[in-house]
């Protein structure tokens, strides 16, 4: 839906929740078996290019539709990291995207876990993918599961 | 013969995109009706005869598949072809649509091609000759 190629970085895993003092971050819960948060990051100019590309407009600023072209994208980016997932974690749910554009803001999370981190550039500019699983409370029956990883059985 | 499309989903991006992708592929179709959720799109469907729905799953207030439900519970609009436009690729929910009598499943992000294949599936008295 972009029409363009962007390129993948490592996976890093973090500790720290997603941070972005300037610009557009977009959330999106997850909720089954395991529950989280996955965010896409990106800066206010990367933002009106997504949206540009996306809608074939000339996104000049942070408005309303560039807003909510960052929280389809988050949609679509995390969804299928929701789909992958399901393989292994059963069904998942996605909640609907919240996305926030400001400056000199700080984000924390209540979850401890860790975050696995995607960097993407296009062209010189970059957009950041971060997801964060742990295992819901009500699951008391699942085992152990590391993301990434088969189950192990005996 | 021309045809009139409903468009359902929360995003005003996705919906945008979807009407530029439905004028591009030159089928004749006539209005293309734009819904926010599904409630909405149940009060449009009240007031306007439409051939094909694309919906999203995932809205607020009444989502996808309880919009499919409904209309396929109402006698004078369970024939419309609903075709599902998603980020939805568990086998849950897609199944679940299946189940409801979904006419196809469309994942997002998506391409004008596989667009214009649905509507040909559904449409084809809009193909242009």
């Amino acid at each position: 839906m972009l029409g363009s190629q962007v390129v993948p970085g490592e996976v890093t895993v973090e500790h720290q929740a997603p941070t972005a003092n300037d610009g557009v971050i977009s959330f999106i819960g997850l909720a089954g078996s395991w529950a989280g948060t996955g965010c896409v990051t990106c800066s206010p100019a990367m933002a009106c290019r997504f949206c540009s590309q996306m809608l074939m407009t000339e996104a000049t600023s942070v408005n309303e539709e560039v807003l909510d072209a960052i929280a389809e994208l988050t949609n679509m980016i995390i969804g299928s990291v929701k789909t992958d997932l399901e393989s292994e974690l059963g069904p998942l749910g996605l909640s609907i995207p919240t996305v926030v554009f400001g400056r000199n803001f700080q984000t924390k999370s209540a979850s401890h876990a860790d975050w696995f981190v995607r960097r993407f550039q296009w062209d010189d500019d970059m957009f950041e993918v971060r997801v964060c699983m742990t295992p819901s409370e009500r699951s008391t029956t699942l085992q152990p599961h590391v993301l990434g990883s088969a189950s192990q059985s005996d | 013969m021309e045809s009139d499309v409903l468009v359902v989903d929360d995003s005003a991006a996705i919906r945008k995109i979807l009407q530029r992708v439905l004028r591009q592929t030159g089928m004749a179709i006539r209005n293309i009706y734009e819904a926010g959720d599904g409630q909405e799109a149940l009060q449009l469907l009240g007031q306007q005869k439409v051939n094909l729905v694309l919906t999203d799953i995932n809205m607020p207030k009444m989502d996808g598949l309880q919009l499919l439900a409904a209309m396929k519970g109402a006698a004078d609009l369970r024939t419309i072809p609903v075709v599902m436009v998603t980020t939805e690729g568990g086998e849950a929910k897609v199944g679940e649509a299946v189940r409801l009598g979904a006419a196809g499943y469309v994942r997002k992000p998506f391409s004008a091609e596989q667009i214009k294949e649905k509507l040909a599936d559904f449409l084809p008295g809009a193909i242009p000759s």
